[in-house]
């Protein structure tokens, strides 16, 4: 579905990607961990092609994104960014139906689509004339979530999506984005630094520092990794869940 | 009604109008040229700030000349290209306009998009947004009341600038100020400046209109404020009726209470003939001969000495028929001009001092005054002493005065009316020259040329006998105490008329 074939980016003098390759079946659920600074966004937009690569291949659908409209291949991808990046001067329903209406999609398909996909993030239709500016951080952020969703892309490009939000917002968008994952059978990749959303809602965890892949294992696997710079990252949600566990037990 | 505000407000409707139609055309190039080159410099850092740097340039050359600047340019550009350009009226004043109104416009469309949360930049780029799509779906429509307030700042300055249009002869509120500045007719200043206000004011209203419409997401504000808009350009536009048949003929005047007055004659004689007329008043002095000699405008009044010094670049004095016959011939060849012939009067530069102040010092003529001068003090107007007259007296003469002064016309007269000098460089017609009892000093030497005012005639009007028939009973029928008493109707403060009025107490004689 997705692949990166020895990708490299460079920034000025730095390097921001360094020979990544990583490949994402269909219907998988890949997060993008690492430190500030790991080259974690950059992999992303080189997906969608917001970033240029300047070595290596990236295929979606075994096309090489370069050969590809890059309008047609943004509007094939449902992206989500961190800070959200709703239209603050657009309704809900303008935002949500924003996709499809550059697509040329007719307009009177908008009421329908609009009601179905608030329905499917879990927010009252009654939202669909509101302001962004009226909404709080989760409801604006499942409004984005549905505005990616729009025009029934298969593949979510998710930047940060929840890194703004209240850790219990956080808990239960993540796992209600887990579950349209599953429902709509989207091939996602997830960048964020909170290494315990990652291991809880994704099939793989690919760990990038200083712009190479430090390890790509599943949730299980990555937990037991011996490489240090892994168990510095995993040891922290580890050690709280040990904590809070025996605090359960009282101990 | 008081007759000179019934005259201002008879004038207003036609000024507003053609106010408005150039305004509103400077504004809408300076939006359709601004904008784009916001967008286009807003992604190009360097050229950013080179074009900023360029429209913030442009407005610190002061309006007026701006559009002074216009004039030659367009004229050698139509002369190069054999194009017929119009060099004076309204293409001269919409293209200084124009340039005058992009500073805000691009200046606020820069900020407005680099105003814009990164954010939601970068959204609209990963949704798949072309460039045009994300301007006009997310970067106009977010940086528009920035845009707007910009647009709006152009409007007022635009409307407020266009009064100067007049000095290039294109009609607009100026006409009012200008001319009533002139011969001291503060009604007239007050209308005028009354009238671009009101129209300024309206503008800023109507955009603040359409810019709350669009922050409240209010549709009636905006299609009332676009409406408004709308109904604007149709007044501006729009011919009001169908215009008659009869041939337009357009007469210059430059920008002082006589030629106001001969303007008025001239446009009386020629409404009478049948011509429909228009104005081009305030003109500069030079720009008015060239604009006839382009054919900008039909007809106007000049002085002998002044086509012979400043258009034909001479610097000899020829007795007075002499130069006439030469003019005749000079200008006829050279531009085409016609000379209809001499309307029977001078304004010449002539020294004066007061009656009683020439009899204490016993002075009479200049070579008496050459003897007194290093006592006395010389007031003398503006340009008088950087002109070639000047010099030829001062030469001839051997004239070292104690002291110099230089005053605006007005004031010169009341610096000799009360003693603050002695000698003044007057106008020969002038009024105030019998209003103050002055006396004209003589020039033995004939070192003063000769400035017979003339009728002049553009090169197209040069053989047609109608036209030239329509005029030719002005030619040799106003005397100079005629002339003066004219124009101190204008001039004086109490029991002031219109320079229309005293252009029919003129003409009354026959």
């Amino acid at each position: 579905m997705i692949e990166l074939a020895d990708v490299t980016k460079r920034h000025g003098a730095g390097t921001a990607l360094d020979g990544v390759s990583l490949t994402a079946a269909a219907g998988e659920f890949v997060a993008l961990v690492g430190p500030s600074g790991s080259g974690k966004t950059t992999l992303l937009k080189s997906i969608n092609r917001l970033a240029a690569p300047d070595e290596g291949i990236v295929r979606v659908d075994g096309r090489d994104v370069r050969d590809m409209p890059v309008t047609e291949l943004r509007r094939g991808i449902g992206y989500v960014i961190q800070g959200i990046g709703l239209f603050p001067h657009m309704t809900v329903a303008e935002n949500i139906w924003i996709v499809p209406r550059l697509a040329g999609t007719p307009a009177t398909e908008r009421e329908g689509r609009v009601a179905e996909l608030l329905d499917l993030v879990a927010l009252p239709r009654e939202f669909a004339g509101r302001m962004p500016s009226s909404l709080s951080g989760g409801q604006a952020q499942r409004v984005g979530v549905a505005r990616a969703l729009a025009a029934g892309p298969r593949i979510m490009l998710m930047d940060e999506p929840f890194g703004a939000l209240d850790p219990v917002t956080r808990d239960e968008l993540g796992r209600s984005y887990r579950a349209l994952h599953d429902s709509l059978a989207l091939t996602s990749i997830m960048v964020t630094h909170d290494m315990a959303e990652a291991l809880l809602i994704a099939d793989r965890i690919v760990v990038l520092i200083d712009g190479r892949v430090r390890a790509d294992l599943p949730p299980a696997e990555l937990l037991s990794s011996q490489d240090p710079e892994v168990r510095a990252l995993v040891d922290v949600p580890r050690r709280q869940a040990e904590r809070l566990h025996a605090l359960a037990e009282g101990r | 009604m008081n007759p000179a505000l019934a005259e201002a407000l008879g004038d207003l409707p036609v000024l507003m109008r053609a106010h408005l139609g150039v305004s509103l055309a400077a504004i809408g190039i300076g939006v359709a040229v601004g904008l784009p080159l916001a967008w286009w410099a807003w992604e190009r850092r360097r050229v950013r700030g080179a074009l900023l740097g360029a429209v913030g340039l442009i407005q610190t050359i002061p309006a007026l000349a701006l559009l002074a600047l216009f004039y030659p340019m367009l004229l050698v550009l139509g002369q190069a290209s054999g194009l017929a350009i119009p060099a004076l009226g309204f293409l001269p004043a919409l293209i200084a306009l124009s340039l005058y109104a992009l500073l805000p416009i691009v200046r606020n469309g820069v900020a407005a998009l680099a105003g814009i949360d990164p954010g939601v930049r970068e959204a609209a780029e990963g949704i798949g947004m072309t460039r045009r799509q994300r301007l006009l779906l997310v970067e106009l429509p977010l940086g528009a009341p920035v845009i707007l307030a910009g647009i709006r700042t152009a409007a007022v300055w635009t409307i407020g600038a266009a009064t100067l249009a007049t000095t290039v002869g294109q009609p607009s509120m100026g006409d009012l100020i200008f001319s009533g500045l002139q011969t001291e007719n503060w009604l007239r200043v007050l209308v005028g400046c009354l009238g671009a206000a009101v129209l300024a004011l309206a503008a800023d209203g109507v955009l603040a209109l359409v810019e709350s419409g669009l922050a409240r997401r209010s549709r009636w504000r905006v299609r009332l404020g676009l409406g408004l808009i709308a109904a604007a350009l149709l007044v501006a536009f729009v011919p009001w009726r169908n215009a008659p048949e009869q041939e337009t003929v357009v007469i210059g005047a430059k920008n002082f209470s006589e030629q106001f007055i001969l303007a008025s004659a001239i446009e009386e004689r020629l409404r009478a003939a049948g011509y429909r007329t228009e104005r081009r008043d305030g003109l500069g002095s030079t720009v008015a001969y060239r604009a006839l000699a382009a054919g900008d405008i039909d007809v106007y009044v000049d002085y002998s000495g002044t086509l012979w010094a400043n258009i034909l670049a001479r610097t000899d004095n020829p007795p007075a028929a002499e130069m006439r016959q030469q003019l005749s011939e000079l200008l006829a060849r050279r531009d085409g001009v016609a000379v209809i012939g001499p309307l029977g009067f001078e304004n010449a530069y002539a020294l004066a001092m007061r009656r009683e102040r020439a009899a204490e010092l016993g002075i009479s003529s200049l070579d008496q005054l050459a003897r007194s001068a290093p006592r006395l003090r010389l007031g003398a107007d503006l340009e008088f002493l950087t002109r070639p007259e000047w010099r030829a007296v001062e030469r001839a003469y051997g004239l070292r005065f104690a002291e110099h002064r230089s005053y605006s016309p007005t004031f010169m007269y009341r610096a000799v009316a009360d003693g603050s000098v002695d000698v003044i460089s007057a106008f020969s017609s002038d009024g105030r020259i019998a209003d103050l009892d002055l006396v004209t000093l003589a020039d033995p030497r004939a070192a003063l040329p000769s400035y017979d005012a003339l009728l002049l005639a553009a090169p197209r009007r040069a053989r047609d006998e109608r036209f030239l028939g329509a005029l030719r009973p002005l030619v040799g029928a106003i005397r100079v105490d005629r002339m003066r008493q004219a124009n101190l109707m204008v001039d004086r403060d109490v029991d002031k008329r219109t320079p229309a009025e005293a252009a029919r107490w003129l003409l009354a004689d026959y």
